[in-house]
């Protein structure tokens, strides 16, 4: 029983109390890159470090149901690719705003959540990651099978985003100010939540159903309150993915693309939040990096993952934490 | 003396950069954009050999200056390839895209090049839209309009009277494209149009349709490792006895060293072939073999073009390519001897060429390639350029 | 449509239903027994797909060539337990995941270094290259037979070694609740050892059969591996039993759908839409057969978790 329901027992949690300075430095950070991206080719990195934002608050999400929540979806690419849609069909249609493109986007994803984790949450473990898979390419085959919207092609985005009719959004920088600013919201959101009477029973009901089960809460309501929550976000990744990219495709939902979610989460270190951007950015940097360098560079990628898997438990935040430690001898960490 | 100092370090860093810009002008740089992993690298493998071969054939020069040709892998998706166009445009300041295979790929960098002013040459994917109406005066394509190829085997068919069709594609815009365009040439009857799941591997259930409809022939567009499974399974099925064979690019040199014998006799349609007669072609595919060892396919020998086109467009700029109106009228001239033979471009910068009906051979050496059957369209323009605005 | 078509495409669904037999019994065997998530396991069966080829060039004889693929195949996945699974045991799934999808990654890119990106082929042998006629005009390769009649085979050489055998008892307790087999002074890690291997082989052996008639490439096991988690989560993990039904259940349903999805839409709506919403349903079909028997059996048809 206590494997089947306690899904990390062996990945060290961060506990969530103090947050440190490392939330606050990677903020800084992201805010001045656009400064710094003036010094070199502009909008290759605007765009490169814009997409690791954006993919980074989908990590956070997912991190938010799998790190916290003890529920690993590999269909968490759906949430991505419906919000990437609906900015792509209404905009096909001629409809730019985003008073009404983003919340559609929400909407559209938190109902597939909603939807989608009924039937999951009667599932765990194993069963859960297998049918949140299965939901995730139930959406990737319909999406491409809309062949008015360029089916498998995908479909071109001809405008960004507008505020009233105000092109908000085309100016690359204030977009990447833009997804920045949404980063740091959904990361005071998630922080709130996670601190809240409802992320501690959704924080318990990782660690024991059961118990909270018996406390009276019912487990089941607040787990999908919790994954359309992470759903919506989601959807606001895919949002802004269209935007960036000015470009949707079935591809933004594939169960590779869910799989890569889930690496990032890993990658940064699970059950932190930051952690999640960490992640992104490190994913998709050595991507970037290793890619320029050699054709076969999935030939270092693959073991560089079984690596990161084996030996840096907790992922690059607890291998910081890890480093901090040996270097403050003998204090131990609160 | 503060402020002599900050002219002087202006001054060094301006003659420094200015100096630095003059170097860097002296070398061109074309940007390549191909899938290079996964199942399909096959094909970008090709896209890049042509092009590193037309530059070495050229004594890596062209129009007389030095060229630099940078790779990327866009790995069949979208967003990566949107990233790798912007990282060649402004970290390697290219001043040419060649790329890329596919259309969905082209889709999304098409906005990203050409907004940035670069020349993007398309050596293969060749969607309608941007033949008709969002044709673009940045954007060139060296391969042939989608419709085109498709069309091959339906006027073929139509011509030689070939009844009861049965067609095959994969359900994506190519494959809705391609049975499409072979109807609009094709009037007589069909026996049934199946789309299958893209990617799909045993065609088994659609191979009981087909022997169940007994048709005069098939047309096949299945691309990559589909076709080489369809074809396969097609002769083991005992299919291929007593139904013509009609295809576009599902038995060509990418497909055939896995699908050997179980192609031969089958037809597809194509605008050159390897045994295509004329002096440039021969000296390419002997080249291309001896260099790489594979037989070259459509796919290297519209990207070894596309470096002739910009061979040809810089010997009338005289190298230069500050000058962007220049630069795109003389790529409109399109003064290079193809290996295709004559080579023009329509207004919409996509060809008016000629197309065969080519057949699937064995050669004395053991190797397979298509040959020539015979010619099918001359001079054939595609049907979207009337939507193009430009003149 | 016709019995005689309705047969054929019966067959076919059975033909790709043993093809994923093979391959789930091995991933199943090893989730059931060792608790352990192979994404690598896809990856496997495009090795011994490989192995096969390469065997061949050499031998030029397809029998000796199988056995060598699964004697390299073997030696390759006990060495993949030794240096990199032995390790990842006792973490969560999700590491698991994460690990195995890094050799996956490493794995079609090796091959496509060491054999090339383009497709490779592999002849059907001669003693069955023959076809009989199923229908006036079509005829089924004898070699999708054979690959039946060995799936089948397999299936009961599992059955009594799984049944009728102490080995079998074992991974049977095993599958049961591992550590209670361990307290009783089994030597746990090499009853691993042998279920992998056995795992891995089965894999291999799958690859190799279907060579013959499916292209050989980087990534064919990519797609194969998604139905074998799909077959082993609708059958139950660690059930045998399960994994043979659903394989079953799995290979008709989805060559029956993708024959028939048309057909039965062209009853409701106008032939155009009917072919391309057809496609895409029959695309779906499987998952949403996964959902629905989650929805009734959280743990699958024949669970034999006793956790």
């Amino acid at each position: 029983m206590a494997q089947t329901l306690a899904a990390f027992s062996t990945v060290p949690l961060r506990r969530p109390d103090r947050p440190g300075l490392l939330p606050a430095m990677i903020f800084l950070v992201l805010a001045l890159i656009p400064a710094a991206a003036t010094l070199g080719p502009q909008s290759y990195l605007l765009g490169l470090f814009t997409r690791v934002m954006v993919f980074a608050i989908a990590a956070m999400a997912l991190d938010f149901i799998s790190g916290y929540g003890g529920l690993v979806s590999f269909g968490h690419a759906a949430f991505v690719g419906i919000g990437a849609y609906v900015v792509g069909i209404l905009g096909a249609h001629g409809i730019t705003d985003m008073l009404v493109s983003l919340p559609a986007a929400l909407l559209a994803s938190a109902i597939f959540a909603y939807l989608t984790g009924t039937v999951c949450m009667r599932t765990k473990s194993v069963y859960f990651i297998m049918i949140t898979l299965a939901f995730g390419q139930m959406a990737y085959f319909i999406a491409g099978s809309l062949a008015p919207y360029g089916g498998d092609d995908g479909l071109t985005i001809r405008l960004r985003s507008t505020l009233l009719a105000f092109p908000f959004l085309q100016n690359d920088r204030t977009l990447y100010y833009f997804v920045l600013l949404c980063l740091f919201l959904a990361y005071l959101m998630f922080r709130a939540i996670v601190y809240s009477r409802f992320g501690r029973v959704f924080r318990g009901a990782r660690e024991n159903p059961t118990r909270m089960a018996t406390l009276g809460f019912d487990v089941f309501r607040f787990q999908r309150v919790g994954y359309v929550i992470a759903g919506a976000v989601g959807g606001l990744a895919g949002f802004l993915l269209a935007n960036a990219t000015e470009f949707v495709s079935p591809a933004y939902m594939s169960w590779q693309r869910s799989g890569e979610l889930i690496i990032m989460v890993l990658f940064g270190g699970i059950g932190s939040l930051h952690g999640a951007i960490v992640g992104a950015a490190g994913y998709l940097l050595i991507e970037e990096i290793l890619s320029g360098i050699t054709e076969q560079w999935k030939l270092i990628f693959g073991p560089l993952l079984v690596l990161v898997v084996l030996f840096a438990r907790g992922g690059l935040l607890g291998l910081a934490g890890a480093m901090r430690e040996r270097l403050a001898r003998g204090r131990p960490r609160a | 003396m503060k402020i002599s100092k900050l002219f002087v370090t202006v001054a060094a860093t301006a003659l420094f950069g200015g100096v630095a810009q003059a170097q860097a002008q002296e070398k061109l740089k074309i940007g390549v954009i191909a899938t290079l992993s996964g199942p399909p690298a096959v094909l970008g493998q090709q896209l890049r050999n042509g092009v590193q071969l037309a530059v070495k054939d050229l004594g890596g020069k062209l129009g007389g200056r030095e060229v630099e040709v940078i790779v990327q892998d866009d790995e069949l998706k979208p967003d990566v390839a949107v990233s790798k166009a912007k990282a060649l445009i402004e970290r390697d300041k290219v001043d040419f895209v060649i790329g890329p295979i596919f259309s969905n790929i082209l889709q999304a960098i098409f906005k990203p090049v050409t907004d940035a002013g670069v020349i993007l040459i398309s050596p293969n994917a060749g969607t309608s839209n941007f033949a008709g109406k969002e044709c673009n005066a940045n954007f060139f394509v060296t391969s042939y309009q989608n419709d085109q190829a498709f069309g091959v085997a339906g006027k073929y068919a139509q011509d030689a009277g070939l009844k009861k069709i049965f067609l095959i594609a994969p359900n994506y815009q190519a494959g809705r494209d391609a049975l499409a365009g072979f109807k609009s040439f094709y009037k007589g009857e069909i026996a049934d149009e199946v789309y299958v799941p893209l990617g799909q591997l045993d065609y088994s259930a659609e191979l009981a349709k087909i022997a169940a409809a007994s048709p005069g022939a098939i047309y096949v567009f299945l691309p990559g490792g589909m076709g080489i499974n369809f074809v396969k399974q097609f002769r083991q099925a005992g299919l291929a006895d007593r139904t013509v064979f009609l295809s576009a690019f599902t038995v060509d040199e990418s497909t055939l060293p896995a699908q050997q014998d179980a192609a031969v006799g089958f037809f597809g349609g194509a605008n050159w072939a390897p045994n295509l007669d004329n002096p440039q072609n021969k000296k390419f595919v002997a080249g291309y073999e001896k260099e790489f060892g594979a037989v070259p396919a459509t796919y290297a020998f519209q990207s070894y073009d596309a470096v002739l086109l910009i061979d040809g467009a810089l010997k009338l700029t005289k190298g230069n390519v500050a000058d962007k109106d220049a630069l795109r009228a003389a790529l409109k001239k399109a003064d290079f001897t193809s290996l295709r033979g004559g080579f023009k471009f329509n207004t919409n910068n996509y060809p008016i060429q000629d197309f065969y009906l080519v057949k699937v051979g064995k050669r004395a050496d053991g190797k397979f390639q298509t040959e020539i059957d015979k010619k099918v369209f001359t001079n054939f323009a595609d049907p979207h350029a009337k939507e193009c605005p430009m003149k | 449509m016709s019995t005689g078509l309705f047969v054929v495409q019966v067959l076919n669904g059975l033909q790709f239903g043993v093809l994923l037999f093979l391959i789930a019994a091995g991933l199943t065997l090893v989730f059931g027994v060792m608790d352990f998530i192979n994404l690598a396991h896809g990856v496997q069966y495009m090795l011994g797909a490989y192995l096969a080829v390469a065997f061949y060039a050499l031998t030029g004889n397809f029998l000796i060539a199988l056995v060598l693929a699964l004697a390299a195949a073997l030696v390759f996945g006990l060495l993949l337990e030794f240096v990199v699974f032995r390790h990842l045991y006792d973490r969560d799934h999700l590491e698991q995941v994460i690990a195995t999808f890094g050799i996956i990654i490493f794995l079609n890119q090796a091959v496509k270094t060491v054999w090339g990106a383009a497709p490779l082929t592999l002849p059907i042998p001669e003693m069955f290259s023959g076809s009989i006629v199923l229908m006036p005009g079509l005829l089924y390769p004898v070699w999708r037979l054979v690959v039946i009649a060995a799936g089948l085979a397999v299936a009961l050489l599992l059955y009594v070694l799984v049944s009728h055998t102490r080995l079998g008892m074992l991974v049977r307790a095993g599958a049961t609740n591992a550590r209670m087999v361990s307290a009783l002074g089994v030597d746990i890690r090499r009853l691993f050892m042998i279920v992998f291997g056995f795992g891995t082989m089965l894999a291999a052996f799958a690859g190799a059969m279907i060579a013959p008639i499916l292209s050989v490439e980087p990534g064919m096991g990519d797609t194969v591996l998604i139905l074998a988690f799909v077959v082993i989560v609708i059958g139950g993990i660690g059930s045998m039993r399960g994994a043979f039904l659903a394989a079953l259940l799995i290979g008709l349903v989805d060559t029956l759908g993708r024959s028939f999805a048309i057909d039965i839409l062209r009853l409701v709506m106008p032939p155009s839409p009917a072919r391309t919403v057809g496609p895409a349903i029959a695309s779906m079909l499987i998952y949403m057969l996964m959902a629905l028997v989650l929805y009734f059996r959280p743990a699958g048809l024949f669970p034999s978790r006793g956790r």
